[in-house]
């Protein structure tokens, strides 16, 4: 099997936990250790800190280092229903959701198909689908964006889902493909031979087998389609107002608290759902691979 | 063949035939789809998606470039829109500055994702949250990424106060121009943020498979700690962290927002100018920005094939 897959396969496989090496260094060699984890921490984590300050702050002139005044106007932005975000949340949640269960669809059989066959143009198969996942969306979306409009698609969230499942199905395919790779076939032919049919195989055998990696793949193209701004912007036309098109229109008011605040909204949801599936992440797959472009 | 032929296992050892008289499973109608067939019911609604949006697009572009336009009437062919764009001061300075905002934040956040692997791989008990973190890091989108370093690099930002608390600046202005300024440093830097973690988390799945017992084993025949890194776990999650990179480089030469809201209009990178282009009022700045589309197509379709060669090394050296 290729090694897209590979690496994004060793997800499904059960995590082998590896013999800790010997530490048997000196002292000063691990508190250096200790002291450069610290700074990559503080590296990671401290650009989130103004954004946390500001979302709660009501003044915050130069050149203090904290707000002259805490306020909760920020939150009250969110929730305020004359404001677009409860109703971007919503369009967000609905987009984003409506992709990743779409994309799985999409993927599932297409993953099996990579994953379990050997056939001629399987390489020009993994190709085109891997093409979409480097080859930017924004290129892509110029040439048909003229479609769109031609047949009535743009503006609505009838041609934003479409368009998001260029860049997550690739995605989906992908996961699933390993996971099919790393599937014991015989479990589906004993189920057969005892004599299910296809529909109870596919959902009491095959579904349960790969459900790690079906929440993998679930969750990847959901965040992939949450941050997404390029592709809504070009088809949705300004129309479809998802959290992300709300947010770079606050980065480009002078309201930096009310900004700061929606940012924090569209970054709990993924924070929460990469925390809830920490185990299926966890360090020793390469499921992390699809991250890099939200 | 009449079976659905799979990978390496021998064909299932006769059909179902203990159903004792029931209705056989109604899946085995299968065996008769001819398996060519089967394949391509399994793949057609992805390459469907992929095909459509994906290949039209391309397609698309590329013709729009030359001068067709679809629905509209009166176009001709030509090559204008590449002649203009060689010429367009926009496109030349941009190119210097997609380059440098792809190539400067690969290279770095491949050095540094690949140092905190090894760091992270070290830890003990820690290293569960530690590397959490970093997992945590990969679901905050660019966009917030770019308002986080607006926020912390900006003449008014964090850093600016703090290098006034500390003496060295009087004023917002006297502060360097980190953001909005010619180099692109803050997109650097908000790439980085972004990448690092991204690389870290491949690199650390990469010294799960076996590192330590090779690692032990170029011990025991007596190499030092240098030996070893440089012999022994480097080339071993390489082409992993390489492949990674070439992912960062192709997202980073073409994503949209970060050099949007870091950066300036002018030198802007290649997907700001055709985003520009396209935007124009002036219907006939489209075919340029359809054939700077096509530029940053064709410059990620080299990315492809480098990620696919690099991709096929790895199989090869898989442990």
């Amino acid at each position: 099997m290729t090694t897209t897959s590979r690496r994004v396969a060793a997800g499904a496989a059960p995590t082998q936990e590896a013999t800790e090496p010997v530490a048997r260094r000196p002292l000063s060699v691990r508190t250096g250790q200790r002291l450069l984890v610290g700074l990559l921490l503080v590296a990671v984590l401290l650009p989130l800190v103004p954004l946390l300050i500001w979302s709660v702050a009501g003044q915050w002139r130069y050149p203090d280092m904290l707000p002259q005044q805490l306020s909760l106007r920020g939150v009250g932005l969110l929730v305020d229903p004359r404001s677009d975000i409860l109703q971007g949340l919503g369009t967000s949640a609905g987009i984003a959701t409506a992709v990743a269960v779409l994309a799985c669809l999409i993927g599932f059989p297409a993953g099996r198909a990579i994953g379990l066959y050997r056939f001629r143009g399987r390489r020009a198969v993994q190709f085109l689908l891997l093409s979409p996942v480097i080859v930017p969306g924004l290129a892509v979306t110029l040439g048909i964006q003229v479609f769109f409009v031609r047949y009535h698609l743009s503006d609505s969230i009838l041609g934003v889902v479409p368009v998001q499942l260029m860049p997550t199905v690739p995605y989906a395919a992908i996961i699933l493909g390993a996971a099919f790779a790393n599937l014991d076939i015989d479990y589906e032919r004993q189920a057969r031979a005892l004599g299910a049919g296809p529909v109870r195989v596919l959902l009491f055998v095959t579904v349960p087998l790969l459900r790690p990696a079906i929440a993998v793949a679930a969750l990847l193209t959901f965040l992939i389609s949450w941050s997404e701004y390029v592709l809504t912007l070009l088809i949705g036309g300004g129309q479809v107002k998802t959290l992300p098109l709300l947010l770079f229109a606050a980065i480009g008011s002078s309201d930096t608290t009310a900004a700061a605040a929606l940012a924090v909204l569209v970054i709990a949801p993924p924070l929460l759902l990469v925390v809830a599936a920490t185990r299926l992440l966890s360090g020793r797959s390469g499921n992390g691979v699809g991250f890099g472009r939200l | 063949m009449t079976q659905p032929e799979l990978r390496t296992r021998p064909p299932p050892t006769g059909p179902a035939a203990t159903t004792r008289g029931r209705r056989r499973p109604a899946n085995h109608r299968r065996r008769g789809v001819p398996r060519g067939l089967w394949i391509a019911l399994l793949l057609a609604p992805a390459l469907l998606v992929v095909g459509v949006f994906f290949l039209t697009g391309i397609t698309q572009a590329v013709a729009q470039s030359l001068g067709y336009q679809p629905f509209l009437p009166g176009w001709r062919l030509s090559l204008d829109a590449y002649q203009g764009m060689f010429t367009d001061p926009a496109v030349r300075a941009s190119l210097l500055l997609t380059a440098r905002i792809a190539i400067i934040p690969t290279v770095l956040s491949a050095v540094l994702g690949v140092s905190a692997a090894l760091l992270i791989r070290r830890l003990g008990r820690s290293r569960n949250w530690v590397s959490g973190i970093f997992q945590a890091n990969l679901a905050v989108p660019h966009l917030v990424g770019a308002l986080c370093m607006l926020l912390l690099l900006s003449q008014g930002g964090l850093l600016s106060r703090v290098s006034h608390a500390a003496g060295f600046t009087d004023t917002p202005a006297a502060f360097p121009a980190l953001t909005g300024d010619e180099f692109g440093w803050a997109i650097i830097a908000a790439y980085v943020w972004k990448e690092t973690p991204f690389l870290t988390v491949i690199a650390l799945a990469a010294l799960g498979r076996g590192v330590d017992d090779l690692e032990n084993a170029a011990r025991s025949l007596g190499a030092r700690p240098w030996q070893r890194l440089v012999h022994v776990t480097l080339p071993v999650i390489t082409p992993a962290v390489a492949g990674g990179a070439v992912l960062v480089f192709a997202f980073t030469a073409g994503s949209y927002e970060v050099p949007y809201l870091l950066g300036r209009p002018f030198p802007a990178t290649l997907p700001v100018v055709a985003l520009q282009h396209y935007n124009a009022t002036d219907l006939t700045a489209r075919p340029e920005a359809m054939a700077v589309a096509v530029v940053i197509t064709v410059l990620s379709g080299l990315m492809v094939a480098a990620y696919l060669f690099i991709a096929g090394r790895l199989a090869r050296r898989s442990l």
